[in-house]
């Protein structure tokens, strides 16, 4: 699929991953890696979690069982008559830290967003096998148009904070956490301070 | 005297709200040509043009750049000449409302305590100054907010002088990392009180990207943060290079004796601002 006449070359030659994951996959992805997702995912922000969190607390169900699950950090912008979806990059990750260790015990094996996570994030990650990837911060017009499906799954009266279900098609993310405890942003820091 | 209808100032912050929350100005393209030229890291320069063709998508399909269309922020500067016929408090908020609902544009703006959303936008963050003359000129800073959660304000006793200051603005654009989405503009209000440096600093991200400060030690001051800030390798998204930051803008304000505010506002290169004069 090209985007547009002037699409970054980059984007033609990134490791293709089916989601859901099919075993063995999010172990085999390395920190640094840039990949291109098809398939389905799941999206949250902040409410999402909030009410998420507020739901387990109660002992009940989540809307949706997010085992072996990608789950995306988006608000997006309502979409125009005819399009699937408006604006939809990554929000700020660092603000659902507090919500992922728990949902990465349920299962959730992926988080994509933008920036860093806290080191009980990234703990709770290795303990559950899971990743966390960045997408492009600021590209939403690009990525909407690797969304090919999108509906609201749960949460609909929070408005761009619901939960939607989305299809994907070539969407761009760099791998910034793998299985192995490894952190890009901070591989990225060290080579830096190293070549100073 | 000259008479400004409310119904007109509606329209004109409808229109730019619709026009400064979809498409990127000149000036900010500008300068992601020029990063994209300037920049070491092949990473980085791929992820220029995808964020230059990210500007070409919303441009030619009318999707806004980010989906963060953010919480308005609307400076007045009101000619103390100009009678406004109605409420202009009123007529900016319902212009607000309609540019964010008929633009497709998020609403992004909730109750501190519930976080219920209004679900319209508004109310919007209005700043409004008398200046001479009978014009109005309105400037819309759609202002998004992981950009602004990284933003800082701090009182420095006097004794830190300017290398205190410089220090701060390099430290908080180096501790945002790649959260406020990285090259950044970076807004900068020295002196004044708290919140006299607040609004300077918020102020400064509506210059056109790049213009110096009038003043030539300011000007000089400006070049030498961004060389600062660029050296510490950051780069775009955080994922290295030499483009941390596309611009830094500071504006002064003198300060009491035993005072040094410095205010520190980060925007991220999705940089949307639109103007119009009445």
């Amino acid at each position: 699929m090209s985007l547009v006449s002037n699409t970054p070359a980059m984007l033609d030659h990134l490791r293709e991953i089916e989601i859901p994951f099919a075993a063995g996959v999010v172990e085999s992805l390395q920190a640094g890696e840039l990949i291109s997702l098809s398939g389905t995912l799941f999206t949250g922000r902040d409410q999402t979690h909030r009410r998420m969190t507020a739901l387990l607390d109660e002992g009940a169900e989540l809307p949706v069982d997010l085992a072996g699950q990608l789950l995306y950090y988006v608000g997006p912008s309502p979409a125009r008559p005819g399009q699937v979806i408006g604006a939809a990059g990554p929000t700020t990750s660092y603000r659902m830290d507090v919500y992922t260790p728990r949902l990465l015990e349920l299962g959730l094996k992926a988080t994509m967003g933008k920036g860093a996570r806290s080191l009980p994030v990234r703990e709770a990650m290795v303990r559950n096998k899971a990743i966390y990837l960045a997408a492009f911060g600021g590209a939403g017009a690009l990525l909407s148009k690797c969304i090919v499906a999108a509906e609201v799954v749960a949460f609909a009266d929070a408005g761009p904070e619901a939960l939607f279900k989305f299809i994907v098609e070539r969407f761009p993310a760099v791998v910034i956490n793998d299985v192995h405890g490894r952190d890009y942003y901070e591989m990225v820091k060290a080579d830096r301070d190293l070549s100073r | 005297m000259r008479e400004i209808e409310a119904a007109r100032i509606t329209a004109a912050v409808k229109q730019i709200t619709m026009e400064a929350g979809v498409r990127l100005e000149p000036d900010i393209l500008d300068g992601l040509v020029k990063a994209r030229a300037r920049e070491t890291s092949g990473l980085a320069k791929n992820i220029l043009d995808l964020l230059l063709a990210n500007a070409g998508i919303a441009d030619q399909e009318n999707i806004p750049v980010c989906q963060d269309t953010g919480v308005a922020v609307v400076f007045i500067e009101l000619g103390q000449d100009v009678h406004i016929n109605g409420d202009l408090e009123e007529a900016v908020q319902l212009g607000i409302q309609a540019g964010y609902a008929e633009g497709y544009l998020r609403k992004s703006v909730c109750d501190p305590i519930t976080r219920v959303n209004t679900g319209t936008n508004t109310p919007a963050v209005i700043h409004t100054e008398l200046v001479p003359g009978e014009q109005m000129k309105i400037s819309m800073l759609p202002k998004g907010c992981g950009s602004e959660n990284m933003s800082g304000l701090t009182m420095l006793p006097p004794s830190a002088g300017l290398a205190g200051m410089k220090d701060f603005v390099v430290r908080q654009v180096v501790n945002a990392g790649p959260n406020p989405c990285p090259p950044l503009l970076v807004g900068v209000g020295m002196g004044g009180t708290f919140e006299k440096a607040a609004l300077l600093a918020k102020k400064a991200l509506i210059r056109p990207l790049g213009a110096a400060n009038p003043r030539q030690d300011v000007a000089a001051l400006e070049e030498e943060i961004l060389t600062r800030i660029n050296e510490q390798g950051q780069g775009v998204q955080g994922l290295g290079g030499n483009n941390t930051a596309l611009a830094v803008h500071i504006d002064l304000f003198p300060s009491h004796i035993a005072s040094l505010p410095v205010a520190v506002n980060i925007q991220c290169h999705a940089h949307r601002h639109k103007e119009i004069v009445l």
